[in-house]
């Protein structure tokens, strides 16, 4: 049995297996075809911290395979506030289950839960840690976007100091000979303990039009306005790093716009209807990468 | 050495700390905190040493030291060795040696780890760098070396 707790839990060719069997099982992602890969199977999506994005795109991941969930969004509404801990829930809802996706608001709950589960544990994202299975939708989006992994140029705007995405994206990026381009105010800069384990080349920027033009991916993240003591100073910043159509004029035609989403104004929505914009198509792909990791962990013998 | 043995007398039972790196005597003392033991303890403070320039070295009475001090003792002073002493003799010789995992015994310094904050959870860290004494928390990730080291 294996649990997803890290994106290093996958090695490349298991990570290329799963884009490869995502970019498959498209149509039955969309409704177009059906399958029953997954019948009779139950997933457990326990959510103790909200999160619509992944919560949803995993049912609707397991629901297209044929499988149920069962699970919560909100912890009020569990014993975790009796006391509950969380290893004596996890062994309770492993029970119930075939798999298990945890979100949790503290660092490590997954590979907590890893040591005590009995099915696969699948880190929905813990604190300010992992989150894998976003990174592996990130991946198939750039893949399926540009056509191709390796070798690309891939910049990195926003909140790169605090931002679990670009951390995990930077490090499964490094194995396919990616040159980064990390574009932050300096108090937002990528941390020491990512760059240090890079392979790869990278270099800093304080400003993206000094490189736009080079770039085949621009992934955004969101400035967050707790991060900053200083209102003004967070208008400032958020104001310089907004990316709309006439900041793009000088990009590559072919560069593709990634976000995690939710945005609230890095990207203007006149770039939406652009070539560039690739975040809307990104948060769908979660449901076929997440179909595909699900069949991996918990889909019986083809 | 002979000097060194007038300013302390030999022990008849417990445990001789030696080739402790100069000046972590007296943390290892806190830490292990073999002061509240009730027993007779002697800490020599830079010691002339044929092997290192100075060294520390303790003298614990009527006490053995078990395997989890020992760890301990490994993360403070990697080349520290410890004698066991029965009825003035070494007894035996435990090797100090820093274990790919340590289990409970140090603190997470990141306050949003779950070890931190579940019941019944106990630290986890391996050993990733065994000359800089880095060690990494098996849950949370988060990197601490030698000087960061809270012991729990």
């Amino acid at each position: 049995m294996k649990h997803i707790v890290s994106i290093d839990d996958l090695d490349k060719k298991s990570i290329m297996g799963i884009l490869k069997r995502a970019k498959e099982l498209l149509p039955v992602a969309k409704g177009k075809k059906k399958s029953k890969i997954l019948d009779g199977k139950i997933l457990a999506t326990c959510f103790f911290e909200p999160s619509t994005r992944t919560r949803l795109s995993f049912e609707s991941a397991m629901n297209r395979l044929g499988g149920s969930c069962i699970g919560f969004a909100d912890p009020s509404a569990t014993s975790h506030l009796k006391g509950e801990t969380l290893s004596d829930a996890i062994q309770m809802v492993a029970g119930y289950s075939d798999a298990v996706v945890l979100r949790h608001p503290r660092e490590g709950s997954a590979k907590l839960a890893s040591e005590v589960s009995d099915v696969p544990i699948i880190n929905g994202g813990d604190g300010a840690g992992q989150h894998p299975t976003q990174t592996l939708l990130d991946l198939f989006t750039i893949k399926d976007e540009l056509g191709k992994l390796e070798g690309l140029k891939v910049g990195m705007l926003g909140d790169l100091r605090y931002g679990r995405t670009v951390h995990s994206l930077s490090k499964a990026l490094d194995r396919f000979k990616t040159k980064f381009f990390f574009i932050s105010p300096e108090s937002l800069a990528m941390p020491e303990h990512i760059t240090d384990e890079l392979e790869g080349k990278w270099s800093t920027h304080e400003n993206l039009s000094d490189i736009l033009g080079e770039l085949d991916v621009l992934y955004v993240t969101r400035i967050q306005k707790e991060r900053f003591p200083d209102l003004e100073d967070y208008k400032k910043v958020a104001g310089a790093y907004k990316i709309d159509k006439e900041v793009l004029r000088n990009a590559k035609t072919k560069l593709k716009i990634l976000h995690p989403l939710p945005r609230v104004n890095e990207i203007s929505t006149d770039v939406d209807d652009t070539k560039h914009a690739a975040y809307f198509r990104q948060a769908f792909n979660g449901v076929p990468v997440r179909m595909a990791l699900l069949e991996k962990l918990i889909g019986g013998k083809k | 050495m002979s000097g060194n043995l007038l300013r302390v007398q030999p022990i008849r039972n417990g445990t001789v700390i030696d080739h402790i790196e100069a000046g972590r005597g007296r943390k290892i003392l806190d830490i292990l905190e073999l002061g509240n033991s009730g027993t007779t303890i002697s800490l020599l403070i830079n010691v002339q040493s044929k092997k290192q320039k100075r060294k520390d070295i303790i003298k614990v009475e009527d006490r053995e030291l078990d395997e989890n001090e020992i760890e301990k003792l490994a993360l403070l002073s990697p080349n520290a060795r410890v004698n066991i002493i029965r009825n003035y003799a070494v007894a035996d010789k435990k090797k100090v040696e820093i274990p790919k995992f340590i289990s409970d015994i140090v603190e997470c310094p990141n306050e949003n780890c779950i070890c931190n904050n579940e019941r019944g959870a106990t630290s986890n860290f391996r050993l990733i760098d065994e000359e800089k004494i880095q060690i990494q928390c098996t849950y949370c990730g988060r990197k601490i070396e030698e000087e960061s080291i809270n012991f729990l």
